[in-house]
This record gives structure tokens, sequence and C-alpha cells, in this order.
């Protein structure tokens, strides 16, 4: 039912109170929008300095956008060299077009699910600098490309996982799903900062033969974590799919896997793609806590850059506002989205 | 529909009392529960253990390399550091086990006080939004958007910045009366008892202190005003969603039997909407929960911190782990279990899917 309705139902308009306390209200939310707005637009535009260094930006008072300016490498690059830049910059740029790519259902398909694998590895070789002359440690990278990449690579990677944990917590078999539910239950039961601690000093400890760096051993603890989300969201829309598909092809003869891969698999997806985009938001909108454990991805990098008390002194609003802009954008387009593919998958839901 | 329902209750409760073909012996049911396809299952699990024995096994030999020797002794051994923050007297050279307390009353206390307040002002937000003012209704929703697409890291470092910003105690800003903010945190009035009664402690600035009340320190408070900030924005969200739950017919056919608003809210709406709400709410409280860990970024003692700062002075790392580990299973399974069971038994009832 539309929200409209359901206003007159919950406060239906009794003879001249509401609409003068609905007046009021509105007057009191006009009012306090342009205060507010008055007082963004003076700080933000008009005693604002662009360009010039932290003495310009005193002499103002207003927002020092001339900081963002003179920091904006270090905050979107951290400390990658310069001459090398165009390789976070390709990777970002892949990145932003595998994930505007699966927005478009046309694309839905073998080809993306290929983009899904290739461009998080594309982009680890060009982070790593290879090939060239210089080779770049994982530890040397850093900033919105970083984030980007244990993003792409942690959802990517955790997709197979979390199949099979799905299908596994729906098996008629007693150990399999017992094991399925045990492992999803435990990782969601952690948090994801113990995760990442507890990954950073055990996974080194229990692979001593291997090079296990910090990214590495992040990456895998994501993925986990992540897996156990997805196999949830997976699993509900394996619950949501009719009983009569799964006996239908089972009456035509498929086997487990045939009806599971061809039948069942794909329609359940469809499904929960809506859910899967919020999912994604959700893991972009946490991966800031892998600074915790010491990775320099993006807004640690303009934490450092706001941190330069000597050179531009209490400049924390300004870089937290382009920060937030940032993750801001690349999130409310995503869950704009989810709500129109939802309206288009569903007509009447939501 | 009342009726109907209930009529379809006592069928399933009828169905499921019914024996089953098989026999219900403890034995045919592990039978049934096992399922069939023993060689791989089998297989599975035993696979399962031999890696963990395998990871195991390379911890250990790692933990001796590195010359450390598995003790959870370590928890009755005097801890070296202070904590800035304590519900319980605390001190350096406390013993840990005492300290790890600390921690955790930290996060209960913040868990609570989150969960509480976002509460409250998620389901003014939530109940404000659909109030029929379209003005309001905008607001909220980018309130809302805001909150909800930037990180809650993000906020947190912002409301922290926030607390750093403010002035020192001599000139603490009173926005309310009996509220002040400074640098040294929030000071807010208190019930007390004193002489016997129950009354409202009120700070009071006197020269370089503020006495009375209750004083939250920085860190705190903006824990809690990020947490409360945050969770409320997904609170709102399932109010709104589980009040649009309830179907028009339902208000109508209210209406219809003459009942007055009030108990059309009481009797139909809410415990109709509050299906929908009560496990969404309840994964909220466990997420703010797990989210006060985030404290650790930001320099607020929970146990987190507490455990961190043990494993750092006492080099037994993979113990630490294990009582931190121990910590979050034990807040987590039995809600996630109460979740579960809720919803088994408004399946049961044929109100939801099974």
């Amino acid at each position: 039912m539309s929200g409209a309705v359901l206003h007159r139902r919950l406060f239906p308009r009794r003879a001249g109170g509401v609409p003068l306390l609905n007046a009021a209200i509105s007057l009191a939310v006009i009012g306090g929008g342009v205060w507010a707005a008055i007082a963004f637009f003076r700080w933000g535009i008009l005693d604002a300095t662009w360009s010039g260094g932290a003495e310009a930006c005193r002499a103002h008072g207003g927002a020092c956008w001339a900081f963002v300016r003179a920091n904006f490498k270090l905050m979107v690059f951290a400390t990658y060299p310069s001459e090398m830049l165009w390789r976070p910059e390709l990777g970002t740029v892949l990145i932003l077009a595998l994930m505007i790519a699966s927005m478009v259902p046309r694309l839905w398909g073998k080809t993306l699910l290929a983009g899904w694998v290739l461009v998080p590895l594309a982009d680890c070789l060009l982070l790593s600098g290879f090939p060239g002359p210089r080779l770049m440690s994982t530890n040397e990278w850093g900033g919105l490309p970083l984030t980007l990449l244990i993003w792409a690579l942690a959802y990517a990677s955790a997709f197979p996982v979390a199949l099979v944990l799905a299908l596994a917590r729906r098996s008629k078999l007693g150990g399999v799903k017992t094991l399925a539910t045990g492992v999803i239950e435990l990782v969601r039961a952690m948090p994801m900062v113990v995760v990442l601690y507890v990954s950073s000093l055990i996974v080194p400890m229990a692979l001593p033969f291997a090079e296990v760096n910090l990214f590495l051993s992040i990456e895998v603890a994501l993925s986990l974590f992540i897996a156990s989300y997805l196999a949830e969201v997976i699993r509900a829309g394996l619950q949501a799919l009719p009983a009569g598909q799964d006996e239908a092809a089972r009456a035509l003869g498929l086997s487990y896997w045939q009806t599971t891969l061809l039948v069942v698999l794909p329609q359940a997806l469809r499904n929960v793609i809506p859910p899967l985009v919020n999912l994604g938001i959700g893991i972009l909108l946490s991966t800031p806590l892998v600074g915790f454990v010491g990775m320099i991805d993006f807004l640690t990098a303009v934490r450092l850059a706001a941190a330069q008390e000597q050179i531009w002194p209490g400049c924390y609003g300004e870089a937290y506002c382009f920060a937030g802009a940032i993750y801001f954008a690349l999130c409310f387009a995503s869950s704009r989205y989810s709500r129109w593919l939802e309206r288009r998958i569903r007509p009447g839901a939501g | 529909m009342d009726g109907e329902g209930r009529k379809e209750a006592s069928f399933f409760d009828q169905k499921r009392r019914l024996p089953s073909p098989r026999g219900d012996t403890p034995l045919a049911r592990l039978q049934r529960w096992w399922g069939g396809n023993g060689l791989l299952q089998i297989l599975l699990l035993g696979g399962m253990l031999a890696l963990l024995a395998f990871l195991g096994a390379n911890i250990a030999q790692s933990m001796h390399r590195l010359g450390m020797a598995p003790d959870l002794g370590y928890l009755w051994r005097p801890a070296a550091f202070d904590i800035s923050e304590s519900l319980i007297p605390y001190q350096a050279g406390d013993l840990y086990a005492r300290a790890i307390l600390v921690g955790l009353l930290n996060t209960a206390k913040l868990a609570f006080f989150g969960c509480l307040l976002a509460t409250l002002l998620g389901v003014s937000l939530g109940v404000l939004r659909l109030a029929g003012n379209p003005l309001l209704a905008r607001l909220i929703e980018a309130y809302v958007e805001i909150v909800r697409n930037t990180p809650l890291t993000l906020q947190l470092f912002f409301w922290i910045a926030l607390t750093h910003a403010l002035p020192p105690v001599r000139q603490a800003l009173q926005p309310l009366p009996g509220v002040f903010l400074s640098i040294r945190g929030v000071f807010l009035p208190w019930p007390a008892i004193e002489a016997g009664r129950l009354m409202l402690s009120w700070p009071v600035l006197h020269g370089f202190n503020i006495g009375g009340g209750v004083s939250l320190t920085p860190e705190f408070a903006a824990m809690l005003a990020g947490l409360t900030v945050y969770y409320s924005a997904s609170i709102s969200e399932t109010v709104r969603s589980g009040i649009e739950s309830v179907h028009a017919g339902q208000w109508e056919a209210a209406r219809a039997l003459g009942l007055a608003r009030g108990r059309i809210v009481r009797l139909i709406v809410l415990p109709q909407a509050m299906r929908v709400i009560t496990p969404l709410m309840t994964s909220s409280y466990l997420d703010l929960t797990k989210d006060t860990t985030l404290g650790i970024l930001i320099g607020f003692t929970e146990v987190t911190a507490v455990i961190k700062t043990s494993a750092n002075n006492t080099g037994n790392a993979v113990e630490t782990i294990l009582v931190l580990l121990a910590v979050f299973l034990s807040i987590s399974l039995p809600v996630s279990w109460l979740i579960n069971l809720y919803n088994q038994r408004l399946a049961r009832r044929g109100v939801i899917a099974r």
C-alpha cells in the first residue's frame, strides 16, 4: 500500500489540530534546512580557499579545499610512485567498468563471470608492477585502488565458497549440513575487526611454508567472512524458489547436480541480485577496517593526509568530506540501482 | 484470516505429533538426520578434520619456533597496563582476567546504551517518516541515505574528531541545561541516591572541574553517538517496513469493526508488524554489539582492545585469540539461535514460509 494511505491511517486528520501541527513541522523543516544549507554554503563555497597553502586557508576561515587539492595524490593513491601511477589508475578504471557492466541485465552471462575472475587478477598484476622495471610489494599498494581491489577480489573469491556453503546447508545429508551450518554460524558470530586481527596473526602461523603476506591473509579472511554472509543470501534465494521447480526437474530424470546447476541456481541467483548488490555495498563500507591491521586503504590514506598537523592544521573536516563524498557516490548509486532492479524483478514490491 | 491461521496452526501441530513412518527411536532419528551417501560424508568430514589438524599442527610448530608455549595461565598473572575507563575498580597490577572483565563490561555498557538510544531514535524516525508530512519524510530519508551510504568507520572518525575539537572544561558548551560538552568528555544529569532518596544529580561547573552527574569519556561519547546514529537509520527502515508490511485491508477491516485508532494500532497492526520487526531488530542489536569492537580504532577500551594489549604484552597471542572467540561466540550464538527459534515458531503457525 502506498505511504500516503498509511499516513492518513496512522495520523488521521482531525479538525484543526493536525494540519496546524503539520504546517508547523513543515516550517521548522524548511527553516532548519535553509539555515543548514546557508551555513554549509558559506563554509564550503563562500569562505572556502581553493588554492594556495595553509596560510591562505587560515586567512579565509572557511573550508580549506586547497588541502584536498594539494594532497589529492596522497589520499587517492597513498605512496604509490608517481611515474607508475597509470597502473593503479588503469586498475581502478577496470574495476569501476566491471561494476558498471554488472549493472546491465543484458550483460549477465558467462562473459561477465569471466570478467569477475580476470579483472581482479589483472588489477593485482597491474599494482604489482609486473611486467616492468620496478616490482611493488603488496604493502606499497594503497589508497582507493587498494580499497577497490580488496573489495572486488574478496567478493569474487567468496562467491564459489558461498555457493558450496549454501547448497551444503540445504543438503539432506546431516553431516554436510551440520558442517556448513557450523562454519556459517561461527564466522557470522565474529565481528569483522576480530576476524581481521585473528587472520593477520594466525594465517601466517598456519601456513609457515608459504610466503603469506598481510594482503593475502586479509583476503583469505575477508573471503571466508563474506562467504558466510553471501551463503545466507543465496540460501534465501534457494528457499524462495517454488518446490515445483525442483520436483519437475527431478521428474524429468535430471540428477541432483543437473537440477541444481541448470534449473535451481540460475533462477535463485537471479532473484537475489538486489540483496547481492546490498551486500556488496556493505562490504565496500567495511573495507576501511583493513586499516586497523596495517593496510593503507583509501580511508586510512585520507586520515594520514589529514594528520599532517604541522603543514595543514585542522583539515579533518575537509578530508572526511572528500572521503565521505566518494564512498557515498559509489554506494548511493548502487543502492538506487538495487532498488530499481528489485522493482523490475518483482513488480509491485518495494 | 485470524481464524484461518489458527486452524492451519493446529493442523500443523497435529501433523508434527504423528509418528513418522520410519518410527521415532533415537536411532531412526539419527538415520534420518544422516541422510545417506555415507562414504562421501565421511570423506568430507574426515578431510575437514585433517585440514584442521594440519593447520593446528602448523600453528603449534610456529609457536614452538617463536618460543611461545600454549598457556592460558597468563590470565592469572598481573597485567602491567592501565585502562582509562572502568565500571569496576581496576589498576595496573591487577590480573589479566580482571582487565579482560573490565573490557567486557565496557563493551556491555556501550552495547546496552547504544541499543537503547538507537532504538529510541530509530523508532521515532521510522514513525515520523510515515506521519504524513512529506518534507519531514524527505529530510529523514536524506538522513538515512547519508548515514547508510558512508562507512561507519568514517563516521566514528568524524565523531572523535568532533569531541577533540570541543572547548576546554572552563569554556564547556552547554547546549541544554545540565549538559556540558568539553574536551574532557560529556557531562549529563544522572539519577543518584542521596540521603536515601532517588534524586537527579546535576553536573555543576566549578573552575577547572565539573562535579556531579555522570561523565562520559570523549571516546565513549564518540562511540555512543556514532553507533546510535548509524543504527538508528537501519532501525527506522526496519520499523517503516514492518508497519508497511501490514496489509491495508487489516486497517479497513478493523475500522469496519468499529475499533478506535489506538486499539487498531495496539491490537491489529503492531502484533503483525512485530513479526517483521522483531527478527530484523534483533539482528541490528547483534550487529551493533559486534560493531562496538570498532572502538579499538578510536581508542575506546572495549574487550578487543584489552585482549590485543594483553596479547602484545604477554606474547600469548593464540590463547588470547581463543578467549576473544569464546567471548563473541557466547554473545552471538544464543541470539541467532533465538532468532531461528522465533522464525520457526512463526513458520509453524503458517505466518511465513518454512
